[in-house]
């Protein structure tokens, strides 16, 4: 059970183009800021909004194929989806919600509400199963909608910003919880989020999505590693450059960057905010990459102040609050900036 | 303070006597059977006039409203049971021209109207079909089992005398093909527009209507005569003109329109 | 100062009790106008009795007419982006603003013996419509379905798209679909809107008795017999007028709130 898909889609002036694969029992997240074609995407693997091109490939079945003039509806497809906000039916019970899917596609009434039972004993929710959605909570719903998705047998889940509708402390746990269960489900997952953290905790493969195009895409943790554009960058909380490496020198527009091993051709720099130190003269000791800045922000992040830099290089540093102090850091003041070579990480 | 209000005033004070001048008595007005000479008269007045009334009426009263200018005339058409209903209700009519006495009666009884009123003419009634007569009625009997036949409401002078005529007749048309009309221009167009077969209005009707219809005569001996008494309202405001009005409608001018409608003359 | 609940401003009470006694007085003034000894013997007459089982069977089966050409009508304009929608909805929201007279006319010049379309079906099935029972429930039908349809429309543009997108994607087919999420969904909707469908189609007059005709039994509604008694039998018009009242008081009062809220 695999999917395969190539995607171009158009919502008035928007256009997805897009291609996207994921093996059995494999999660792909499809990360990107609001806007970017995630839930146009999640629609055309649905069959809510046909493809303009491309292909949709389920199993090998065909999906959507305009080129062949193949589309599969919606109902046919074996596709579950657990929407953003849930979307439980209001006026049924959360067991018949659940049993909704099987009694839609012809299995008998008590064959299908058995089944829901199971599957909401499995999420953990066989107490509430005659409770009318407005009486559960939002963690409680969202194991439902995902019990309802699941009670098909689908060959591919989808799930569209699980955890978006929760509050903070809900998330974490049904966070935890929602791996759990996307690990025992055996076909394909492809969800969809803005939060990097969920990505990274829920997914194996990352698709980054940015105003239509997947910028970047591969393993989690390697996306996360070596972002590939700004937006990852500011998602994972990272600095990224890019530059031509000659040796251990890489040029980044007027400004030189020192490696601590060899590179060479085009490539993308991280350093972690954490590793910039600033000074208020140039600084002198093994700090072999310094380069004058100046302030333009100062922001506190939890207990520590993120303060970030313009000049030859752009970039973001995290520094004690003392340090703040310490150097009047403000908008405006001139600083030096100054990396360790071997904080610098460089990758093509 | 201003000085304009004072000229203003004595403008307004010459109106009024010029006004209350004019009015002229207004005593024996009814009596007379020519209209009165005097062509300054002036004011508004509502006419409530029979349904089977309103081609004539609106003729007679744009004659009317040529020989005295400054008058208007507003009419109002409806069954007589309606208007002498709303009469006594005060619905403000100055003049009721009723199709036959029994409505006129209910005003002359209480006092509504008080002057004795006047004969301007009397009316038959006559059998309608569509045109062509397609379903070839010839008499009264004919009407029983032809289909939907559409007479006026009981309480309405031309359905109580085509309930007399039918009764003459001994013809019963079953209630279940019977559509009542609330007046009789209403009960027409049941025939001339709708699915009725036949029906029974006033002569006058039938010739307002023209080509719309085939006309059925009754036997004058089977057939019942409408009398049109029309009378002043005591309470009216405008005496002089409701009562100028009354006897245009009976003098030579007026008996010239009603008869070109097919009325027939009040003796 | 306040204890919790805020009374509501005088002013709104004031202007709100006037509006209640400007439609409480005409009942009242009705209840003190009857004869109630006379009145049981003015309802049990024939002729009332043929006009209340005609007004019942009539404004229910237009009620039940409207319910099922107005729902998917009213589906098609909150849902199918057909072009010129907004021409559609204005005729057939028409009837709403159409003196019922007028509607009676157009009724006669579509469908009477005399028309194309009429004189076909007469031809063909020996179908009539006027002065018949069923040319009531036509007239009542094209007065009351806009009501229906405005409402149940409403409903449905008030129903999120996507819930029926879920449906499809659980397996359900469209006709499932609008059968176990689209129509419990609108219910209340639907409810209001056949409710207020019914008391118009049971106060129908004008369209009814120029199209329908006004014959004793088989076209003569509650509504046309008050007409026909009003100056003939006052009392009878008025015990017949309470009890148009009375009925429709009782249904239209039993109209619960959350069938009027907007989801």
């Amino acid at each position: 059970m695999s999917l395969d898909a190539r995607i171009r889609a158009s919502r008035g002036r928007f256009t997805l183009d897009v291609e996207i694969a994921c093996d059995a029992g494999s999660v792909l997240a499809v990360l990107g800021p609001n806007g970017a074609g995630k839930t146009t995407l999640l629609r055309c693997l649905g069959g809510n909004l046909a493809i303009d091109a491309g292909h949709v490939r389920l199993d090998g079945e065909v999906l959507d194929d305009p080129a062949t003039g193949t589309f599969v509806a919606p109902e046919h497809r074996r596709v579950g989806t657990v929407p953003q906000d849930h979307l439980l039916f209001p006026h049924l019970s959360a067991l018949e919600n659940v049993a909704f899917g099987p009694r839609a596609r012809g299995v008998a009434r008590r064959d299908a509400r058995e089944r829901a039972r199971a599957r909401l004993a499995a999420v953990g929710l066989e107490d509430r199963a005659g409770d009318r959605p407005a009486r559960l909570s939002g963690g409680q719903s969202q194991r439902v909608a995902l019990a309802r998705a699941l009670a098909t047998d689908p060959a591919l889940l989808l799930l569209d910003e699980p955890l978006a509708a929760l509050d903070a402390t809900t998330r974490a746990t049904t966070r935890r919880d929602l791996r759990r269960h996307l690990g025992d489900f055996p076909g394909p997952t492809v969800l969809v989020t803005h939060d990097p953290i969920d990505a990274l905790v829920l997914a194996d493969v990352i698709a980054v999505v940015e105003d239509g195009l997947v910028t970047q895409s591969g393993p989690a943790a390697e996306v996360a590693r070596r972002p590939r554009t700004p937006y990852v960058a500011d998602l994972v909380g990272t600095n990224l450059l890019r530059g031509e490496a000659h040796g251990t020198e890489v040029a980044v527009g007027a400004a030189t960057v020192r490696l601590a091993e060899t590179a060479d051709g085009p490539v993308h720099l991280t350093i972690a905010p954490s590793a910039v130190t600033l000074h208020p003269d140039p600084p002198q000791g093994s700090a072999r990459n310094r380069w004058p800045a100046t302030v333009v922000d100062v922001e506190m992040v939890g207990e520590r102040a993120r303060v970030e830099l313009t000049g030859e290089l752009p970039l973001t540093a995290e520094v004690t609050p003392a340090a703040v102090a310490d150097l009047g850091l403000a908008p405006g003041l001139a600083v030096w900036a100054s990396v360790k070579a071997t904080e610098v990480a460089a990758y093509p | 303070m201003s000085r304009r209000p004072r000229p203003f005033l004595a403008a307004a004070l010459a109106v009024a006597l010029v006004l209350a001048g004019c009015g002229g008595d207004d005593e024996s007005a009814a009596d007379s059977t020519t209209p009165a000479a005097t062509e300054d008269l002036s004011g508004s007045i509502t006419v409530a006039a029979a349904a089977s009334l309103t081609d004539a009426f609106t003729e007679i009263i744009e004659g009317f409203e040529d020989e005295y200018p400054d008058a208007d005339v507003e009419a109002t058409f409806d069954s007589s049971g309606t208007l002498s209903d709303q009469i006594l209700q005060g619905s403000g009519a100055d003049v009721f021209a009723s199709a036959d006495e029994t409505n006129m009666a209910k005003l002359t009884d209480t006092d509504v109207v008080t002057e004795e009123p006047t004969v301007i003419a009397r009316n038959q009634l006559v059998i309608v079909t569509k045109p062509g007569n397609p379903e070839g009625i010839e008499t009264l009997d004919d009407l029983a089992d032809v289909g939907v036949v559409a007479l006026c409401a009981e309480d309405a002078p031309c359905g109580r005398f085509a309930g007399q005529v039918l009764e003459g007749a001994d013809v019963e048309i079953p209630e279940s093909s019977v559509t009542r009309g609330q007046n009789v221009r209403t009960t027409l167009t049941a025939v001339t527009e709708g699915d009725a077969v036949a029906g029974i209005v006033y002569v006058t009707d039938a010739a307002a209507a023209g080509d719309a219809v085939s006309t059925v005569e009754i036997p004058e001996d089977e057939n019942a005569v409408a009398v049109y008494p029309i009378g002043v309202i005591s309470g009216s405001l405008e005496r002089d003109l409701a009562d100028a009005f009354v006897a245009y409608v009976a003098s030579d001018e007026g008996q010239a329109v009603l008869a070109e409608y097919g009325f027939l003359p009040p003796a | 100062m306040s204890r919790g609940r805020r009374r509501p401003p005088v002013a709104a009470l004031a202007a709100a009790a006037v509006a209640v006694a400007f439609f409480a007085l005409p009942l009242v003034g009705l209840l003190q106008r009857a004869d109630w000894r006379a009145l049981p013997d003015d309802l049990t007459r024939p002729a009332a009795l043929d006009a209340m089982r005609l007004s019942l069977v009539a404004s229910l089966a237009a009620t039940a007419a409207t319910v099922v050409f107005g729902t998917p009508l009213a589906w098609v304009l909150a849902r199918v982006p057909i072009p010129g929608r907004g021409l559609v909805r204005g005729l057939v929201l028409l009837p709403m603003v159409l003196p019922p007279v007028v509607g009676g006319v157009a009724l006669l010049s579509a469908f009477s013996l005399g028309s194309p379309l009429g004189g076909w079906l007469h031809d063909t099935f020996g179908l009539q419509l006027t002065y018949r029972p069923a040319g009531v429930v036509v007239a009542e039908t094209f007065v009351a379905m806009p009501f229906y349809v405005i409402t149940v429309e409403a409903g449905l543009r008030s129903l999120d798209p996507r819930f029926e997108e879920v449906a499809a994607g659980l397996g359900a087919g469209p006709v499932t679909t609008f059968r176990r999420v689209t129509l419990p969904m609108i219910a209340p909707s639907v409810a209001a809107g056949a409710v207020l469908a019914w008391a118009r189609a049971l106060g129908e007059f004008g369209a009814t008795i120029t199209f329908a005709g006004n014959i004793v039994g088989r076209t003569q509604t509650l509504p046309l017999a008050v007409y026909q008694r009003l100056e003939s039998d006052r009392d009878a018009a008025v015990a017949l007028s309470l009890l148009l009242l009375g009925v429709s008081f009782a249904v239209l009062a039993g109209l619960r709130d959350r069938w009027l809220v907007r989801r």
